[in-house]
């Protein structure tokens, strides 16, 4: 069975059908492409696949669980989390509290704990630490544990997103243009990054992205959307050789 | 000795209004709202105060508890109600609608307890300061207000960057929908932001009622403003600059009124509001906003 199975989910914002009728199955362990020219509605798809817009029509379904509808921090929950087009760190806090914030929620301890620091407070915060710190050194960040987010170079900031992501512990992990801004040594570096984290995690991941190299680089199989619809989809070579995928991206 | 007795009660007013721009601070710094309700928080502390030991006799630190148990509610509850459905709102509406809510409290103050300003009776009970041989006296008041607003700068500090919480309430500070898709929840985060801010508020109050015994339904609202000024002036999201701009604003009114005019102590106090704005409009200790282009 597909971990993720979207059925003919559509949005409508007042008369614009930003995503039409859109279905894409994706198996466990998978690493998937979304592509598409500018404005065909992929950030859209993540965010209804994320729960920051509710989808006016289809169904979202993650490892049989249904989650059409259901609220962001839900969504999370059930296991998926995502990386931004623009980098969206918290980027006064220090790398390692970046990851530590995502953890909120898997090592919880009451206010009142924090605030009088009962034995609960110790051993929850020293599990935190442990395992961020595990999370950055995948990532080759637990040397830069304290450094304030904003002053890393660009391209850890995109591995930081990415680790502080995988701390919520998704099944699926949305990657949002992960090459953008970055030069081809730095794509080649994070295309070893993403294929590290699909084995070492064992992880699905989707990702939208318009660097070609890292689409026909990484990515398995691949999805084209155009104007809010699916235009074809399948193995990644047949679908980049499909003329009406070069004729949407190229124009007649 | 005039000058030193003038600064000991300044640093006493200062460190009142520090507590109470702790509280502006922290719901400024996290939900991006200036709460102009606080003010009228600290009133109605004041007053539980009183009614639980004027009125129902109740043991004074019992009171303290129960007052900052009721603004704790009080505050949850005008935010669920009151800010909550503004979330996506302009800063405007929600500025506007927390005026509203200040002159709500007010009137209901004045509603059930009347316009005649009751005497307050002081919390705090500890022995007097005498120092050189009785030429300063510092009293009871002042010395807990000094003790209980440096507590609160160090333990508001370690709570909000060594625990689970107050890491939710920074990421939240920093991004709100990249905090939500992390997991964090916002609204239960932004409401525990109200929760302590409006414990403070009660606090303060217990603090403020016990140094000028005076209370009515107004009796929040100058201080309340005084703070924020403060809070501006130590640069607003900043809980040492709270801190600081509390203590620089309550000696300078206080000098203020002693050496200047007692009639423009209050006028002092806003003018340098204008001319911290005017050079440093991040206030002393405030991030300088640098705008990504």
């Amino acid at each position: 069975m597909a971990l993720l199975e979207v059925k003919k989910l559509g949005i409508s914002f007042g008369g614009l059908r930003a995503v039409d009728d859109f279905s894409i199955s994706i198996n466990k362990g998978e690493l998937y492409g979304l592509i598409g020219p500018n404005g065909a509605g992929k950030t859209t798809i993540f965010n209804l696949l994320t729960g920051v817009y509710k989808p006016t029509d289809g169904s979202i379904t993650l490892d049989g669980v249904n989650l059409t509808g259901r609220s962001t921090i839900e969504i999370n929950k059930a296991g998926i989390a995502r990386t931004f087009q623009n980098i969206r760190l918290f980027s006064n806090l220090s790398v390692l509290d970046n990851v530590k914030a995502a953890l909120t929620n898997r090592y919880t301890y009451s206010t009142v704990t924090g605030i009088f620091r009962l034995p609960k407070y110790f051993s929850a915060e020293k599990a935190m630490n442990e395992e961020a710190m595990k999370l950055l050194s995948v990532f080759e960040l637990d040397g830069e544990a304290d450094t304030i987010a904003a002053n890393l170079p660009y391209g850890k900031q995109r591995k930081l997103e990415i680790a502080r992501a995988l701390a919520t512990s998704p099944k699926l992990l949305l990657l949002d243009e992960p090459a953008a801004g970055m030069n081809p040594n730095e794509t080649a570096e994070l295309m070893n990054t993403i294929r590290q984290v699909r084995d070492d995690f064992d992880m699905t991941v989707l990702l939208i992205e318009h660097d070609m190299s890292l689409v026909s680089g990484i990515c398995e199989r691949l999805s084209v959307l155009n104007f809010g619809q699916l235009l074809c989809e399948g193995k990644t070579a047949e679908v980049l050789s499909n003329p009406e995928v070069i004729t949407a991206y190229l124009g007649e | 000795m005039g000058f030193l007795d003038n600064l000991i009660n300044g640093i006493s007013l200062g460190s009142i209004y520090a507590v109470i721009a702790l509280g502006y601070t922290l719901v400024y710094g996290i939900a991006k709202m200036l709460n102009f309700a606080h003010g009228d928080v600290i009133m109605v502390g004041g007053y539980v105060i009183f009614t639980m030991m004027t009125t129902l006799h109740v043991n004074p630190y019992l009171s303290i508890l129960i007052s900052m148990a009721a603004c704790t509610l009080l505050g949850i509850t005008i935010e669920k109600i009151a800010y909550k459905p503004l979330r996506q709102a302009t800063s405007l509406s929600v500025l506007i609608t927390a005026i509203g809510v200040s002159y709500f409290l007010q009137n209901m103050a004045l509603l059930i307890f009347g316009e005649k300003p009751v005497t307050f009776t002081s919390v705090i009970n500890l022995p007097k300061i005498t120092l050189f041989d009785g030429q300063i006296i510092i009293k009871s008041e002042t010395t807990a207000a000094i003790i209980v607003s440096v507590l609160i700068v160090v333990g508001l500090s370690l709570f909000v960057n060594k625990t689970r919480s107050g890491r939710a309430m920074l990421a939240v500070s920093e991004d709100k929908d990249a905090a939500q898709l992390m997991g964090i929840n916002v609204n239960r985060t932004i409401s525990l932001t109200f929760a302590i801010g409006s414990g403070l508020a009660a606090v303060a109050g217990a603090l403020l009622c016990s140094t000028y015994p005076v209370l009515s339904n107004t009796t929040g609202a100058m201080p309340g403003i005084k703070a924020f000024v403060a809070a501006v002036f130590g640069g607003i999201g900043s809980i040492p600059g709270a801190m600081i701009g509390g203590l620089l604003i309550g000696i300078i009114e206080i000098l203020g009124r002693a050496y200047i005019s007692p009639q423009l102590a209050d006028a002092i106090v806003f003018a340098v509001l204008i001319i911290v704005l005017m050079v440093k409009p991040t206030g002393i200790l405030g991030k300088k906003v640098s705008e990504k282009v």
